[in-house]
């Protein structure tokens, strides 16, 4: 007796295959949600410690924060930000450039700004400096 | 001291019960014995039987047959009151529960197919909820959802599958007490 493909499908009823196919839809679409493998969802800014300003990253805007050395210009596009300008002596945070996944940090630690990317599956758990 | 005997008469259900949980039991500790790749994903080959049970002799048989598999079995794995244990006891109990609402749709157009897949998303639903909120309290957890949300599709289809085929040669044999399959 071989395998009788036209004998299991006739199992099938026309709501069943409509079950299969909602099924089919449910992982991909956990698989997609869950999967999106560090997309931002926004930003946090923080000055001296505090956070300052949360940030959607679904338009593009500029914020200036103060902090004791000046002011650090913060830019966002669409699925990344950036420090555009910022009054340190070094510029690492400026140098690191356009950030666009989760857990991504920029820190202008001499005029105390932070810039933060936040989302599902960020890469870090915490980090230490 | 005064004898006191007790006397218990199992009814033709009693051992029409015990018959079939019987079968799924068994079906639970071969089952136990197949390697898989992740643990949490099994093809749960004793819903076949929670089915057949379903469909032939309804609801309340059904969740005997289910949550005796569910006490036997780990108590034959040496899992009783285990962290696994919970996990399936609350999987049988979310299908179960699932399965009482599939039970009426229209038998026209969902056969033991709809009710496996449905009952075994519901079965993992409901592991993940409780290994969330008690094993691991981390949304950690829900990372493999799509991979046991798959798992549940593929067995959840070829279970109901197998139900199907079996009701159907139960149906066309004469005799309806058999507990041929189970």
């Amino acid at each position: 007796m071989g395998f009788d493909l036209a004998g299991w499908g006739r199992l099938l009823r026309p709501g069943d295959v409509a079950v299969v196919v909602a099924g089919l839809a449910l992982c991909v679409y956990s698989a997609m949600t869950l999967w999106q493998g560090g997309t931002p969802d926004g930003a946090v800014v923080r000055a001296g410690g505090k956070v300052v300003a949360e940030l959607d990253l679904t338009r593009a805007q500029v914020l200036d924060v103060p902090g004791p050395l000046g002011t650090t210009r913060v830019e966002v596009e669409p699925g990344r930000a950036r420090i555009a300008a910022d009054p340190g002596p070094r510029q690492y945070c400026v140098r690191q450039g356009w950030l666009s996944r989760a857990g991504a940090v920029a820190i202008c630690a001499p005029n105390q700004v932070s810039l933060t990317l936040t989302g599902r599956g960020e890469d870090y758990d915490s980090l230490n400096y | 001291m005064t004898r006191s005997i007790i006397e218990l008469t199992p009814t033709a259900e009693d051992h029409r019960i015990a018959r079939h949980a019987a079968a799924a039991i068994v079906l639970t500790v071969a089952e136990a014995a197949i390697p898989l790749p992740l643990p949490g994903v099994k093809p749960g080959l004793a819903n076949i039987v929670t089915l057949i049970v379903l469909a032939r002799w309804g609801w309340r048989e059904a969740a005997w047959v289910a949550l005796l598999r569910v006490f036997a079995g780990s108590l034959l794995l040496g899992q009783f009151l285990a962290p696994g244990f919970f996990l399936s006891l609350s999987g049988a109990v979310a299908s179960l529960f699932v399965l009482g609402i599939a039970m009426h749709l229209p038998p026209r157009w969902f056969g033991p197919v709809s009710q496996s897949i449905l009952a075994a998303f519901a079965h993992i639903g409901a592991q993940l909820v409780i290994a969330r909120v008690w094993l691991v309290p981390h949304d950690g957890v829900f990372y493999l959802t799509p991979v046991f949300a798959a798992a549940a599709l593929i067995f959840g289809v070829v279970n109901g599958l197998v139900a199907a085929r079996l009701l159907a040669e139960l149906r066309t044999r004469a005799a309806p007490a058999g507990p041929v399959g189970g």
